[in-house]
This record gives C-alpha cells, structure tokens and sequence, in this order.
C-alpha cells in the first residue's frame, strides 16, 4: 500500500464525481450525499459509458448512457443487468481523499 | 355525579380505553391522564417508518392536543406519578396528587438492558418510543456504525431504519437464527439475506461480553472475543412490564401485574391495560389483544359485562420489503407433520404444521397472500382432510376456483379476519361497503380497518373490488419510481400545496423510501421544484442527466457535441468562421447541419468544452441548448425580407421569441417554428408551438409532433400582433412548465388536460395569461443566461481530471 493524497474532499461535488487518469485508466472517484468517497472504473462494461457523469443515488450511480446501475461498494451491476467495475481502496482523512497508487498501478515510491 | 378517573400512561391501550369512553358515555368520568413522555398518544406501530425516514411524528399521532381538549381529558404530559394511595384513593404525580375512583394502569413495557459493562455510556439507546427514535435519527446523521443487540422483531426494524439512513449496521442475535420465536430456521435464513442483501451484517450467536468506549461508545466487545467498532449502539433484546406503580402500591404483581378476564387487578377499582399486565401467566405484546383489553376495559368501567380471552397470534414483520407472516406454533413435534413450498429463485417458502386433522402453525416468507386465510384454519381448528394436497397453495386452489387472487378473498368467510390490528372481519367490513363506504378512505374511517399498521391494505382494496365490482376503480396510477407509490401528478400537487421547496423537503414529507432518490426521480423532482420555486429552489446539477449539467450532448463513445444558438435560424460570415475555427483547433471530427437550423460540432472531448465555449462566446455566440429539456430552437423562414409569397416578418418574430425564451427549463425539450406564409416552410405545424403568418396576423398552433408520433398543430388562437403572439406563446409555455409530467411533450400534456382548458387559461382569460406572463419572466430573471459563460468563469475546473497519476513525478 502507499496511500497519496489526492485532493480535498470538497473537489469533489457531493453526489457527484471527479475523473483522475491512472496507468489502469480513468477512475472514479464518487462522494455520495453521506461524505463517503469510493474509487471504481470510469468504464461501464456495458457499452464504455463514462460513470463519472452518471446521477449519483444513495451509495449507487447510473451510466448516463443506457442506464446501468452500479453499487459503488462491490462494483456489481445491479437488477437484471450483468457485469462488474474494478472497485479501488480509498480513504477520507481529515477531509483529504487518499488512494492507494499501488492498487492503481503505479510502483510504490523508491 | 361524575366519577374521576385517572389513569397512568398514553399508550395504544390507554388511548383506546379513551376513545371507547368518551364516545360511549362522553358524560360519566372526569378523566386525568398522565404520561412520562411529554406528548400524547401516538402509533408506535409506525415507530419504524419514522426511524428509516419514511414518516415523521406528525404522520403518526393518534391523539393531539385537540382531541383531548375536545374530549374534556386533562393532560399531565411529561409528568412522571410518584405513587398512588389507595388508601385515600389518590395519584401523587411529580406536580402534585389527583383524587380518583377509578384508575387505570397502562404502564406498558420497559426496554431490558443487558447488565454487561458499558451499558450506561452516551451513545447506548433502546427502541421503545419516539425519543429513542429521535436519539437514533440524530446519531445516523453523523454516519458511522451501528451496533444493535437483538435479533427479534424491534431490533430488526431499528437495524432496517438505521440502514435505511446510511449506517453501517451489524446486528448481534444470542440464538441461531433471527427472530426465533416466530421464524423456524429457514424463514430465519431468508429473512437474513434480505437483510444482508441490503448491506446490514447479521451476527447470530453472537454473545455481547462489554461495550467499550471512554466518555461514549466506541466498540462492543463479543464474548469471542471479536471487537466492532461502534458510534451508536442499540439495545433490543427484549422488554419486561413496567410495574414499579402498582408493586409500590402493594398491588398484586407476578411478571407483570396482575389481572382477571375483567381486566381489574388485586384492587376492584384499579385496572390494568396493555403490555404491563399478566393473566393466567400470559404476557401481551401485540396490539390486537392490547385493543380486545381496552374495550374489556372500558365497558367494565361502565358497568357493562365484560371478559377477555386470549387468543391465537399471527405476526407479520414490517420491515421495508421483508414479506413474512407466522401463525400459531410451529415447532417440531411427535405426531406433527409438515408441508413445505420452497421456490429458491423468487425467495418464497411456505410451511404449514399439521396435528390430526388439524393446521395448527404456519410461517412463510416472500409471499404472505394467503396468511390471514391460514391463521384463520388455525384460530377456527378446521378440518383440513379434504383439502390436505392442495392446502399449501392457499384458498385460490380450494373447490376448483380460478387462480384470480380476487377469489382468495370472495372465498373467505364472513368471520375471517381482515385487520389485526383492530379486529375486524370481512363482514364487517362488507357492511360498511354496503352502507356506502366505496373507498378505502371511508372504510379506514368507518371500520377502522387497515388504520393502524396498515399492511392489510390491499386485502380491504380487494374487498372493495369484490363487493361492489365494476363501481370499484383499483387505483391504478403509477408512481415515478420505486423511491415511492406517489404519481407525478401527486407530487406536482403536494410540492405546490404543502410548499416543498427543497428535495431533502419532499423526500422528507413525502416519504420517499431512499436515502436521496434515484436516477429518475430526482431530474423530475429538480424540475419541478425550480418550475415551482424559481427564487427560492437552488438548481442541483447533480440532479440533472449528464446533458444538462455539462451543458452539451454526451455522444455514444463519451465524448460531447456542441451546437452554438443561431437566433430564428440566422447566421453571419463572422459566427460562420468563428465555428469554422473551433472545429480546427479542437480536431472536431464531424460537422453537421441540424433539422433545427444550427450547425452541430461533435466529437468533443469532455476536458475541452471550457476552452471551446470560450472561443464561441468571444465570437458572440451562447449555447444553444441543444441537450436540454427546454426552449431548443425557433425555425424560421425568411418571411418578408426576402420571399414574394410571405405575408408577415416571419423572421424576426422568430428571433423575438428565441430571445424571450431561451434559457427556460420545461418538462421536456420545446421547439418552435415560424413560417411567414401558409406554405409553411418552416414546418411550422409539427412543431410544440408554431406560428403560421397570414396577411391578418398570426395563428398559432399548439401540441404538435414529428418525433416518435406525429401530429399536427391544433389551432390555439390567432393573434393580430407580435406582442399578442408572444404574450400568448409565452403564457402557454408557463402553463406547461407549471402543469405538465416531467417528460411529456405539450402534445402528450394537452391531451390529458384538454386543449379547452389550455385555451382558457391562456386565451379567454386575460389575467390569467398575464399572470403566467409575470410568472414566466420571474423565472427567467434566473434562467435567462447563457451557461456556457457562467461555467467558463466557475466551473471549467469540473471538466479536468482531479489529478493525472500516468505521469511521473517531478521529483
């Protein structure tokens, strides 16, 4: 693990979603109505919507482009819907957002 | 002479003693009540729905303040009695003593707290009534995790409500599985997947050995050891009768106090009532038989013969989505044998327990339509012999009937227990249809059935559509989303009556059932809210289709178009290679002329609207709107600059209304055209609003559609100048946003409502249309921007990614 400091907490809209590009991608990173952040795929298996521009629900969002809908916890599509989202290990710290870059692959620093 | 009664406690019991009294001989007593809490009596059937955020306390009081006033009940609330002398025959509460000669005792329940260390921390609660409530609601505001002790019925419903508020919640149960009393052990595993399904943990034998915390809880500590970490943390392991009252008055007490069938305790003047009370060593925790006492209760004060019999219990569990039932006794025995029905795909399993020729238990889960039907086989013992193979698949499959689940009800008889709660059979229930109660309202009022946990509902619905057949409408409306059973019109309705001004106002007092909506709730209800409430609503983009809240059009491979506004279709050299430009410099992969006389770049990188935007607007161009529910474009034909046949400007009374009403936010997107002559170049008459020029003025044409239907226009009036045609253009757009589902095109709103009603607000009454007019320009004083720029200054930094980790770092 080597947990980077991200950004602030308030970077991101409540609700809402900022994308940051990784070596895997571009990531997610959610904060739903309770202050809680989670880090997923920007990808949705289904057709490639970008998720990070989707309605953020309870602790779920919505692809904007057909409407699948994810648990941000376990990355699973959910109802009738099949597929899952690579979901990543973050952290809230004094109003801090930390992810860990080796789990986004990058190598840990020297 | 009147008696003075007094009695102890505002609970369910107690209120229905009153209500039995003071309806039946409003004249015989001087009542005095007290009660502990400080307020009156309220369902606490319904303690859940106000925990998981679904109802408030208002929803939920049975008795307030005017109706004991109107009753004549003098009120000590918030008054604890420090004893009674029954001696003098006297109450001594903490203000002083009241003089009785009778009373009543309707203590109820104490919440059992498990004598381990912790136990009196802050942060430990119980769920008993509306403070625990309260104390919970407050603790689930700051997130975190709860802990709650107890596996049965209460602790379930408080883990659910808790959930519900977004905590992280780990039920501890002593026993194997949940709710043991009333649940064998498979309903108990599928009532547990349920629950986990929704992301509360369920722990069962699961001994609690400490809470730990320092000056508040902070973790339980299990007996294996295992530690969770804790901010709230809930007991509900059981109650026990609260009798410390008649213990100190030398009354006869055993587990709780004690009674005969009259209800009177040692003392012929005393009464008991509800959860305090012991007979023939039974203890009673449900409402049917709390309500049974009450009667038995108030008709021995009256003088009136009177016994109560303990009767079979059935149990339904209301936790949100939890479908269970049990009836009579369901354990394993000699001589006993079971009918199992398990269908693992849809969640359903039924179990019927059979002694002789007799059904004497029943649990189910997932599917408890035909409960009452089996807790009455078993409350009447009837033979079941004959119908022995087909028993489990409920009274739909007795003596031939069709599987219509109307015939389950036709079929029950007229004893047959609808409302638990109340005690009220089908027969009953008949009557009042008979008697002129055809909605489900008036027999809620008349009957009392399905009024207090309300589960039985659907049962009295089909009563209805049983008794009075076609006369009966099952309401059928839709509601917007699984968040809740209420329609768009519903809600339109309520936010303008009750003034909802905010979501978290109408989630809150609409009772919605999610934590903050769903992907299609929440754009209708943004709507709705800044149509309603222009200065007051603060627009949340977060409630928006990506569209509208990045202000272009997301394409199917994630990049975005832009389409600049063209006013009336109009366009110049310069705006020409201003768009020429933007599309090099941003490599626009593809340039194309819309059917709305715009030009559309697509392919856009999501990163690059800011920069894109800021070069068309230095050129003097806005957003077009092209990706909103809102004023979209006003295609026009060239009219009289230019063409021999045009009859009026057509032109420039599209650029007019362009620049009117752009910017305004509709139930769904609005295009208009304008054509200068009835040659209708512009296609005028398929169009939301058209206008079509004739030499003595202007008609104008409402509710058209090219898209998945078509239609044309139907006349709304004609006007005889440009400001009349605006005004009334105007004044009809308002209406619609006023008025219209979220969603519907003016052509599918008209024809609910009917375009004479359109035209009589719009065009027969003049106020009315100025009205409108006002309203409309109120809300544009808002709206009536161009987002682009508003972005380009706040907001670009949205549209970057937060941070890019493929490069590596400088140092």
């Amino acid at each position: 693990m080597n947990w980077l400091d991200i950004a602030a907490i308030d970077d991101i809209p409540l609700r809402g979603a900022r994308v940051i590009k990784t070596p895997l991608g571009c990531v997610a990173l959610f904060r739903t109505a309770m202050a809680e952040v989670f880090a997923v795929s920007d990808r949705c298996p289904h057709k490639g919507g970008p998720l990070s521009e989707g309605i953020v629900h309870g602790q779920r969002v919505t692809c904007p482009l057909h409407n699948w809908v994810f648990d941000l916890n376990t990355g699973q599509a959910q109802g009738a819907d099949e597929g899952q989202i690579a979901t990543y290990p973050v952290r809230v710290e004094g109003g801090r957002v930390l992810l860990d870059t080796v789990a986004l692959g990058k190598k840990s620093a020297a | 002479m009147k008696q003075k009664l007094v009695v102890i406690g505002a609970g369910m019991a107690s209120g229905r003693v009153l209500e039995h009294l003071t309806d039946d001989a409003p004249e015989a007593f001087d009542i005095t009540l007290f009660n502990a809490e400080p307020r009156g009596n309220y369902n606490r059937l319904m303690l859940s729905p106000v925990l998981s955020g679904e109802k408030t306390y208002q929803d939920i009081i049975t008795h307030d303040d005017a109706w004991y006033a109107a009753r004549g009940v003098t009120c000590r609330f918030g008054e604890s009695v420090v004893s009674i002398d029954r001696k003098n025959k006297q109450v001594i509460g903490q203000n002083g003593a009241v003089a009785y000669d009778k009373l009543v005792i309707a203590t109820g329940s104490a919440p059992f707290i498990i004598p381990v260390p912790g136990k009196d921390l802050p942060g430990v609660v119980t769920y008993r009534d509306l403070d625990d409530t309260d104390a919970m609601v407050a603790a689930a505001a700051g997130g975190g995790s709860a802990v709650v002790i107890g596996g049965g019925l209460l602790g379930l419903e408080a883990a659910a409500g808790l959930a519900m508020r977004g905590m992280k919640v780990t039920v501890l149960h002593l026993m194997g599985h949940l709710m043991e009393r009333q649940l064998d052990e498979a309903a108990g595993y599928l009532l547990r997947r349920d629950l986990e399904g929704r992301g509360i943990t369920i722990k069962t034998q699961a001994a609690t050995k400490a809470i730990l915390g320092e000056d508040r809880v902070e973790a339980v500590l299990l007996e294996s050891g295992e530690t969770l970490a804790a901010d709230l943390v809930v007991m509900a392991v059981g109650i026990r009768p609260e009798t410390r009252v008649a213990t100190d008055a030398a009354l006869e007490v055993a587990r709780g106090v004690e009674v005969n069938a009259q209800m009177q305790t040692s003392d012929p003047d005393v009464y008991a009532v509800g959860e305090c009370v012991e007979l023939d060593g039974l203890l009673f925790g449900l409402v049917a038989p709390l309500y049974e006492q009450a009667r038995v209760v108030a008709n021995g004060l009256l003088g009136k013969p009177d016994v109560f019999v303990a009767k079979e219990l059935a149990t339904k569990l209301k936790v949100t989505g939890c479908d269970l039932f049990s009836a009579g006794d369901f354990a394993e025995g000699e001589g006993r044998e079971d009918i199992v029905f398990r269908d693992p795909s849809r969640g359903i399993y039924k179990r019927l327990v059979i002694e002789g020729d007799r059904l004497i238990g029943a649990v189910m889960y997932g599917n408890t339509a035909d409960g009452n039907w089996f807790f009455g086989l078993i409350k009447d013992g009837t033979e079941i012999d004959e119908m022995r193979d087909t028993l489990i698949f409920g009274p739909a499959f007795q003596g031939g009937d069709s599987l219509d689940p109307l015939s389950a009800v036709a079929a029950l008889p007229p004893e047959a227990e609808i409302c638990g709660c109340n005690g009220v059979c089908k027969g009953k229930i008949v009557e009042a249809i008979a008697g002129g109660a055809t909605d489900l309202g008036a027999v809620r009022a008349q009957t009392k059935a399905s009024g207090s946990c309300g589960t039985c509902t659907g049962l009295v619905e089909q009563l209805l559509q049983v008794t009075l057949g076609d006369d009966f409408q099952m309401p059928t409306a839709q509601p917007i989303c699984g968040c809740t059973d209420l329609t768009h019109e519903d809600v339109r309705r309520l936010i303008k009556s009750q003034e909802l001004k905010s979501q978290a106002a109408v989630w809150q007092e609409l009772g919605w059932t999610t934590p903050n909506g769903c992907h299609v709730c929440r754009p209708a209800l943004n709507f709705y809210l800044l149509a309603d409430w222009p200065l007051e609503y603060l627009d949340d983009p977060q409630s928006r289709f990506v569209n509208e809240r990045k202000h272009a059009n997301i394409q199917k491979d994630g990049t975005f178009s832009v389409m600049p506004r063209m006013w009336g279709g109009m366009t110049t050299p310069d705006e020409l290679r201003a768009i020429a430009d933007a599309a090099d410099k941003y490599k626009v992969p593809t340039v194309h002329v819309t059917g709305g006389q715009r030009i559309d770049l697509l392919g856009v990188k999501g990163e690059d609207l800011p920069a894109i935007w800021a070069d068309l607007n230095r050129a003097g161009m806005v957003s077009g709107h092209a990706y909103s529910k809102g004023l979209r474009t006003v295609k026009t034909c060239v009219g009289t600059d230019h063409c021999r046949f045009a009859t009026q400007d057509s032109t420039g009374l599209g650029i007019k209304l362009e620049k009117h009403l752009w910017g305004s936010w509709t139930p769904h997107k609005v295009k208009l055209g304008v054509s200068g002559c009835p040659r209708n170049c512009a296609e005028a008459t398929c169009k939301d609003i058209g206008v079509v020029c004739v030499d003595s003025g202007y008609q104008i044409g409402v509710a058209g559609a090219a898209g998945m239907d078509l239609k044309e226009t139907e006349r709304l009036t004609e006007a005889k100048s440009e400001d009349e045609a605006i005004a009334l253009i105007t004044a009809f757009m308002q209406l619609y946003r006023e008025n219209a589902k979220y969603l519907d095109r003016p052509y599918k709103w008209v024809a609910k409502v009917g375009l004479d009603w359109v035209k009589e607000r719009v065009v027969d009454d003049l106020e009315s249309r100025a009205a409108l007019v006002d309203r409309f320009e109120i809300s544009q004083s808002i709206y009536r921007k161009d987002p682009w720029a508003e972005h380009v200054q706040n907001r670009a930094q949205i549209y970057a990614p937060l941070a890019d980790l493929t490069l590596e770092a400088a140092e």
